[in-house]
Protein backbone atom coordinates (compact mmCIF):
# COMPACT_ATOMS: atom_id res chain seq x y z
CA UNK A 1 0.00 0.00 0.00
CA UNK A 2 1.38 3.28 -0.90
CA UNK A 3 1.69 5.91 1.96
CA UNK A 4 -0.56 8.91 1.14
CA UNK A 5 2.20 11.64 0.25
CA UNK A 6 2.73 14.60 3.07
CA UNK A 7 3.21 17.90 1.24
CA UNK A 8 4.72 21.08 3.02
CA UNK A 9 4.79 24.64 1.62
CA UNK A 10 6.00 27.61 2.84
CA UNK A 11 3.83 30.84 1.46
CA UNK A 12 4.42 34.62 2.20
CA UNK A 13 2.05 36.69 0.60
CA UNK A 14 -0.49 38.41 1.99
CA UNK A 15 -4.31 38.24 0.75
CA UNK A 16 -5.28 39.99 -1.89
CA UNK A 17 -2.28 41.16 -3.29
CA UNK A 18 -0.29 39.20 -6.10
CA UNK A 19 -1.47 35.95 -8.66
CA UNK A 20 0.48 33.49 -6.41
CA UNK A 21 -1.96 33.83 -3.57
CA UNK A 22 -4.94 31.88 -6.40
CA UNK A 23 -1.91 29.59 -7.72
CA UNK A 24 -1.09 28.45 -3.88
CA UNK A 25 -4.74 27.85 -3.06
CA UNK A 26 -5.19 25.99 -6.21
CA UNK A 27 -2.96 23.93 -5.49
CA UNK A 28 -4.08 23.04 -1.66
CA UNK A 29 -7.25 22.15 -3.76
CA UNK A 30 -5.47 19.85 -5.46
CA UNK A 31 -3.68 18.17 -2.49
CA UNK A 32 -7.37 18.53 -0.34
CA UNK A 33 -8.95 16.26 -3.15
CA UNK A 34 -6.30 13.83 -3.05
CA UNK A 35 -6.79 13.47 0.68
CA UNK A 36 -3.02 14.42 0.82
CA UNK A 37 -1.63 15.81 4.24
CA UNK A 38 -0.80 19.22 4.13
CA UNK A 39 1.46 21.74 5.72
CA UNK A 40 1.34 24.82 5.21
CA UNK A 41 4.17 27.10 7.14
CA UNK A 42 2.49 30.75 6.81
CA UNK A 43 5.60 33.16 6.59
CA UNK A 44 5.28 37.16 6.99
CA UNK A 45 2.21 38.90 5.02
CA UNK A 46 0.55 35.27 4.48
CA UNK A 47 -0.37 35.16 8.59
CA UNK A 48 -3.01 37.02 7.47
CA UNK A 49 -4.73 34.76 5.25
CA UNK A 50 -6.16 32.74 8.56
CA UNK A 51 -7.05 36.42 9.84
CA UNK A 52 -10.75 35.59 11.25
CA UNK A 53 -11.50 39.37 11.18
CA UNK A 54 -11.59 39.62 7.36
CA UNK A 55 -15.16 41.07 6.15
CA UNK A 56 -16.26 40.73 2.87
CA UNK A 57 -18.02 44.02 1.14
CA UNK A 58 -21.01 45.06 -1.75
CA UNK A 59 -19.22 46.05 -5.14
CA UNK A 60 -21.01 49.05 -6.44
CA UNK A 61 -19.08 49.47 -9.42
CA UNK A 62 -21.16 46.37 -10.61
CA UNK A 63 -23.94 47.06 -8.46
CA UNK A 64 -23.57 43.65 -6.35
CA UNK A 65 -24.72 43.70 -2.81
CA UNK A 66 -22.19 41.81 -0.51
CA UNK A 67 -24.64 39.17 -0.56
CA UNK A 68 -23.90 38.81 -4.53
CA UNK A 69 -20.37 40.00 -4.59
CA UNK A 70 -19.70 36.95 -2.61
CA UNK A 71 -16.03 38.15 -2.20
CA UNK A 72 -13.32 35.73 -1.68
CA UNK A 73 -12.01 35.70 1.84
CA UNK A 74 -9.20 33.12 2.35
CA UNK A 75 -9.69 32.69 5.84
CA UNK A 76 -12.83 30.89 4.19
CA UNK A 77 -10.72 29.13 1.52
CA UNK A 78 -9.06 28.02 4.43
CA UNK A 79 -11.61 25.94 6.30
CA UNK A 80 -13.14 24.86 2.84
CA UNK A 81 -9.76 23.37 2.19
CA UNK A 82 -9.34 21.73 6.20
CA UNK A 83 -12.98 20.51 5.45
CA UNK A 84 -12.25 18.94 2.20
CA UNK A 85 -8.74 17.25 2.74
CA UNK A 86 -10.51 15.36 6.03
CA UNK A 87 -13.17 14.38 4.18
CA UNK A 88 -10.65 12.54 1.40
CA UNK A 89 -9.19 11.26 4.50
CA UNK A 90 -6.24 13.40 4.14
CA UNK A 91 -5.85 16.92 6.65
CA UNK A 92 -4.36 20.73 6.43
CA UNK A 93 -2.17 21.77 9.35
CA UNK A 94 -1.50 25.75 8.66
CA UNK A 95 0.77 27.40 10.96
CA UNK A 96 1.64 30.68 11.11
CA UNK A 97 5.12 32.13 11.86
CA UNK A 98 3.92 33.44 15.39
CA UNK A 99 6.30 36.79 15.08
CA UNK A 100 5.15 37.89 12.45
CA UNK A 101 1.23 37.51 13.46
CA UNK A 102 2.56 39.68 16.27
CA UNK A 103 4.24 42.44 14.06
CA UNK A 104 1.30 42.61 12.25
CA UNK A 105 -1.61 42.56 15.10
CA UNK A 106 -3.42 39.32 13.17
CA UNK A 107 -3.29 37.37 15.86
CA UNK A 108 -7.33 36.15 15.55
CA UNK A 109 -7.10 32.92 13.20
CA UNK A 110 -9.83 30.84 12.37
CA UNK A 111 -9.79 27.87 14.38
CA UNK A 112 -7.40 25.34 13.72
CA UNK A 113 -4.65 27.50 12.86
CA UNK A 114 -1.69 27.13 15.18
CA UNK A 115 1.16 29.47 15.87
CA UNK A 116 4.77 28.21 14.97
CA UNK A 117 8.20 29.66 14.08
CA UNK A 118 10.82 28.99 11.56
CA UNK A 119 11.85 25.72 13.72
CA UNK A 120 8.53 24.25 12.54
CA UNK A 121 9.24 24.92 9.04
CA UNK A 122 12.32 22.67 8.84
CA UNK A 123 10.81 20.08 11.14
CA UNK A 124 7.72 20.08 8.91
CA UNK A 125 9.74 19.96 5.27
CA UNK A 126 12.08 17.23 6.85
CA UNK A 127 9.35 15.25 7.86
CA UNK A 128 7.15 15.56 4.57
CA UNK A 129 7.31 14.05 0.96
CA UNK A 130 8.70 17.08 -1.02
CA UNK A 131 8.56 20.94 0.34
CA UNK A 132 7.92 24.15 -1.59
CA UNK A 133 8.44 27.48 -1.29
CA UNK A 134 6.68 29.80 -3.23
CA UNK A 135 8.01 33.39 -2.05
CA UNK A 136 6.92 36.57 -2.18
CA UNK A 137 8.60 39.24 -4.82
CA UNK B 1 18.20 16.29 4.75
CA UNK B 2 20.30 18.99 3.19
CA UNK B 3 18.43 22.15 1.75
CA UNK B 4 19.46 24.50 -0.14
CA UNK B 5 18.42 28.28 0.41
CA UNK B 6 18.68 30.09 -2.55
CA UNK B 7 18.17 34.20 -1.85
CA UNK B 8 17.47 36.26 -4.71
CA UNK B 9 15.04 39.35 -3.39
CA UNK B 10 17.11 41.71 -1.87
CA UNK B 11 16.49 44.42 0.52
CA UNK B 12 12.65 43.31 0.64
CA UNK B 13 11.09 44.93 3.88
CA UNK B 14 15.02 45.00 5.42
CA UNK B 15 14.28 48.14 7.02
CA UNK B 16 10.71 47.47 8.34
CA UNK B 17 12.00 43.76 9.29
CA UNK B 18 15.78 44.80 10.59
CA UNK B 19 16.41 41.65 9.14
CA UNK B 20 15.84 39.98 5.63
CA UNK B 21 13.73 37.81 6.96
CA UNK B 22 15.18 34.87 5.11
CA UNK B 23 18.37 34.89 6.26
CA UNK B 24 16.79 35.20 9.08
CA UNK B 25 15.02 32.17 9.02
CA UNK B 26 17.90 30.63 7.76
CA UNK B 27 19.57 31.43 11.08
CA UNK B 28 16.51 30.05 13.26
CA UNK B 29 16.47 27.15 11.45
CA UNK B 30 19.94 26.09 11.97
CA UNK B 31 19.21 26.08 15.67
CA UNK B 32 17.20 23.21 15.35
CA UNK B 33 19.63 21.44 13.59
CA UNK B 34 18.95 21.94 9.96
CA UNK B 35 21.28 21.34 7.43
CA UNK B 36 21.53 24.48 5.28
CA UNK B 37 23.58 25.73 2.72
CA UNK B 38 22.80 29.35 1.79
CA UNK B 39 23.27 30.70 -2.26
CA UNK B 40 22.86 34.21 -3.40
CA UNK B 41 21.80 35.22 -6.54
CA UNK B 42 20.37 38.09 -8.49
CA UNK B 43 20.34 41.10 -6.45
CA UNK B 44 20.95 39.51 -3.33
CA UNK B 45 24.60 39.36 -4.51
CA UNK B 46 24.79 42.13 -3.16
CA UNK B 47 23.91 41.51 0.56
CA UNK B 48 27.91 40.22 0.29
CA UNK B 49 29.24 43.37 -0.39
CA UNK B 50 31.24 45.05 3.11
CA UNK B 51 30.05 48.10 4.26
CA UNK B 52 26.51 48.94 3.73
CA UNK B 53 25.15 50.62 6.20
CA UNK B 54 21.13 51.54 6.70
CA UNK B 55 21.53 53.32 10.09
CA UNK B 56 19.51 56.89 10.77
CA UNK B 57 16.48 56.65 10.00
CA UNK B 58 13.88 58.30 11.44
CA UNK B 59 10.10 59.08 10.75
CA UNK B 60 9.36 62.32 13.07
CA UNK B 61 10.30 61.27 16.42
CA UNK B 62 10.93 58.15 15.95
CA UNK B 63 14.68 56.86 15.63
CA UNK B 64 15.70 53.31 13.81
CA UNK B 65 17.83 52.03 16.51
CA UNK B 66 18.50 48.51 15.19
CA UNK B 67 18.98 48.99 11.88
CA UNK B 68 19.87 45.54 9.52
CA UNK B 69 23.00 44.86 9.44
CA UNK B 70 23.05 42.18 6.37
CA UNK B 71 27.04 41.75 6.75
CA UNK B 72 27.04 40.82 9.81
CA UNK B 73 23.96 38.27 9.83
CA UNK B 74 26.15 36.84 6.76
CA UNK B 75 29.07 36.61 9.12
CA UNK B 76 26.95 35.10 11.89
CA UNK B 77 25.77 32.41 9.63
CA UNK B 78 29.29 31.25 8.55
CA UNK B 79 29.85 31.41 12.09
CA UNK B 80 27.51 29.03 12.97
CA UNK B 81 28.67 26.67 10.07
CA UNK B 82 26.31 27.35 7.27
CA UNK B 83 28.12 27.60 4.13
CA UNK B 84 27.24 31.30 2.05
CA UNK B 85 28.11 31.50 -1.59
CA UNK B 86 27.20 33.96 -4.23
CA UNK B 87 26.59 33.14 -7.60
CA UNK B 88 29.64 34.64 -9.43
CA UNK B 89 27.66 35.99 -13.30
CA UNK B 90 25.66 38.00 -11.19
CA UNK B 91 28.65 40.26 -9.33
CA UNK B 92 29.59 40.29 -12.36
CA UNK B 93 26.34 41.81 -14.29
CA UNK B 94 26.23 44.12 -11.39
CA UNK B 95 29.92 45.55 -11.29
CA UNK B 96 31.19 43.86 -7.63
CA UNK B 97 34.25 43.34 -7.57
CA UNK B 98 35.13 40.23 -5.57
CA UNK B 99 37.26 41.89 -3.16
CA UNK B 100 34.54 44.19 -1.87
CA UNK B 101 32.82 40.58 -0.43
CA UNK B 102 32.65 39.76 3.12
CA UNK B 103 35.34 37.41 4.13
CA UNK B 104 34.27 33.63 4.11
CA UNK B 105 31.88 33.94 1.43
CA UNK B 106 32.33 31.36 -1.52
CA UNK B 107 32.32 32.29 -5.22
CA UNK B 108 30.07 29.64 -7.35
CA UNK B 109 30.26 29.46 -11.08
CA UNK B 110 26.58 28.95 -12.50
CA UNK B 111 28.18 25.27 -13.38
CA UNK B 112 29.07 24.83 -9.41
CA UNK B 113 25.95 26.64 -8.31
CA UNK B 114 23.79 23.45 -11.03
CA UNK B 115 25.91 20.83 -9.10
CA UNK B 116 24.70 22.24 -5.28
CA UNK B 117 21.52 22.22 -6.80
CA UNK B 118 22.06 18.80 -7.63
CA UNK B 119 23.89 18.04 -4.47
CA UNK B 120 20.83 19.29 -2.16
CA UNK B 121 17.78 17.07 -1.41
CA UNK B 122 15.26 20.38 -0.78
CA UNK B 123 15.68 23.41 -3.03
CA UNK B 124 14.04 26.52 -1.93
CA UNK B 125 14.10 30.01 -3.94
CA UNK B 126 13.48 32.96 -2.16
CA UNK C 1 5.69 14.90 -30.99
CA UNK C 2 5.49 13.04 -28.05
CA UNK C 3 5.91 14.50 -24.10
CA UNK C 4 7.23 11.92 -21.72
CA UNK C 5 4.91 11.43 -18.63
CA UNK C 6 6.11 14.63 -16.49
CA UNK C 7 6.27 11.90 -13.19
CA UNK C 8 9.57 11.03 -14.54
CA UNK C 9 11.44 14.29 -14.83
CA UNK C 10 13.50 14.77 -11.86
CA UNK C 11 13.14 18.74 -11.76
CA UNK C 12 10.45 20.65 -11.84
CA UNK C 13 11.06 24.15 -12.16
CA UNK C 14 8.14 26.41 -12.00
CA UNK C 15 7.58 29.44 -13.98
CA UNK C 16 5.49 32.39 -12.86
CA UNK C 17 7.11 35.66 -14.41
CA UNK C 18 7.61 36.59 -17.66
CA UNK C 19 10.52 38.07 -19.39
CA UNK C 20 8.57 41.20 -20.86
CA UNK C 21 8.23 42.34 -17.03
CA UNK C 22 11.00 40.42 -15.12
CA UNK C 23 15.09 40.97 -15.17
CA UNK C 24 15.50 37.72 -14.05
CA UNK C 25 13.36 35.53 -16.56
CA UNK C 26 16.47 34.18 -17.85
CA UNK C 27 17.60 32.24 -15.20
CA UNK C 28 15.02 29.18 -15.19
CA UNK C 29 15.48 28.64 -18.93
CA UNK C 30 19.39 28.99 -17.98
CA UNK C 31 19.01 26.42 -15.28
CA UNK C 32 16.66 24.23 -16.79
CA UNK C 33 19.47 23.71 -19.85
CA UNK C 34 22.34 23.43 -17.75
CA UNK C 35 20.73 20.65 -15.89
CA UNK C 36 19.47 19.16 -19.08
CA UNK C 37 22.84 19.39 -20.79
CA UNK C 38 23.94 17.42 -17.48
CA UNK C 39 22.05 14.61 -18.33
CA UNK C 40 18.88 15.39 -15.57
CA UNK C 41 15.85 15.13 -16.28
CA UNK C 42 13.81 18.79 -16.58
CA UNK C 43 10.32 20.06 -16.92
CA UNK C 44 9.78 23.58 -17.04
CA UNK C 45 5.74 24.86 -15.53
CA UNK C 46 4.78 28.71 -16.74
CA UNK C 47 2.04 29.45 -14.47
CA UNK C 48 0.64 33.18 -13.88
CA UNK C 49 2.20 35.45 -16.17
CA UNK C 50 4.85 32.70 -16.92
CA UNK C 51 2.26 31.30 -20.04
CA UNK C 52 2.50 34.71 -21.79
CA UNK C 53 5.85 33.58 -23.80
CA UNK C 54 3.67 30.33 -24.91
CA UNK C 55 1.79 31.91 -27.55
CA UNK C 56 3.22 31.04 -31.35
CA UNK C 57 4.29 34.09 -32.30
CA UNK C 58 5.93 35.78 -28.64
CA UNK C 59 9.54 35.97 -28.52
CA UNK C 60 10.44 33.22 -25.66
CA UNK C 61 14.28 34.83 -25.23
CA UNK C 62 15.91 31.76 -23.50
CA UNK C 63 12.98 29.74 -22.98
CA UNK C 64 13.17 29.21 -26.63
CA UNK C 65 17.18 28.14 -26.26
CA UNK C 66 15.87 25.63 -23.36
CA UNK C 67 13.27 24.06 -25.36
CA UNK C 68 15.83 23.43 -28.10
CA UNK C 69 17.89 21.68 -25.24
CA UNK C 70 15.13 19.55 -25.53
CA UNK C 71 13.60 20.60 -21.87
CA UNK C 72 9.64 19.92 -21.72
CA UNK C 73 7.93 22.99 -21.04
CA UNK C 74 4.33 23.03 -20.50
CA UNK C 75 1.80 25.95 -19.57
CA UNK C 76 -0.63 25.70 -16.68
CA UNK C 77 -4.21 25.65 -18.49
CA UNK C 78 -5.64 27.99 -16.08
CA UNK C 79 -3.51 30.66 -16.55
CA UNK C 80 -3.92 30.13 -20.38
CA UNK C 81 -7.19 30.94 -20.47
CA UNK C 82 -7.23 33.61 -16.98
CA UNK C 83 -5.11 35.52 -20.44
CA UNK C 84 -7.20 34.60 -23.62
CA UNK C 85 -4.36 32.03 -25.07
CA UNK C 86 -6.00 29.06 -26.91
CA UNK C 87 -4.76 26.08 -27.32
CA UNK C 88 -4.34 26.57 -30.83
CA UNK C 89 -2.85 29.99 -30.56
CA UNK C 90 0.39 28.52 -28.45
CA UNK C 91 3.61 26.78 -29.77
CA UNK C 92 3.69 23.59 -30.72
CA UNK C 93 6.74 22.72 -28.92
CA UNK C 94 4.77 23.58 -25.37
CA UNK C 95 1.58 21.73 -24.12
CA UNK C 96 -1.03 23.24 -21.70
CA UNK C 97 -1.77 21.04 -18.44
CA UNK C 98 -3.68 20.99 -15.43
CA UNK C 99 -1.89 21.98 -12.17
CA UNK C 100 -1.98 18.95 -10.85
CA UNK C 101 1.06 18.07 -12.46
CA UNK C 102 3.34 19.94 -9.82
CA UNK C 103 1.41 17.86 -7.04
CA UNK C 104 2.57 14.62 -9.22
CA UNK C 105 5.81 15.84 -9.53
CA UNK C 106 5.97 16.57 -5.44
CA UNK C 107 4.00 13.27 -4.49
CA UNK C 108 6.47 11.87 -6.75
CA UNK C 109 9.44 13.03 -4.76
CA UNK C 110 10.49 15.40 -8.22
CA UNK C 111 12.50 18.79 -6.75
CA UNK C 112 10.64 21.47 -7.35
CA UNK C 113 11.26 25.22 -7.48
CA UNK C 114 9.30 27.74 -7.97
CA UNK C 115 10.15 31.10 -9.79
Amino acid sequence: MTDTPTLTFAFMDPPFETGRTATFFRLLDICARRGYHIKVFAYEGAVALPFSQQKPHANAVHGRDASEENHPLPKDWIAALTEEAERNGGSLNWVNCGLCVDERGVNAAIDGVSRGSPADFWKLAAASTNSLVIPTR
Amino acid sequence: MKALQIVEAAYRGTIEEQDDTILWLSHAMKGVGADLTVALRGNAVNYAVKGQAAGGLTFGNWHQTQPPDIEQDLTSLMEKGIQVYVVEVDLRHRGIPTDKLVTGVGLLSFDDFVDLIEDSDRIWHW
Amino acid sequence: MSFPEYSMHKYLLIESRDPYESGDAEFIPNLATNLARKGKEVTILLVQNGVLPARAKAARGELQNALEAGVIVLADSFSLRERGIADSDIVSTIRAVLLDVVVDAMADGTKTIWH
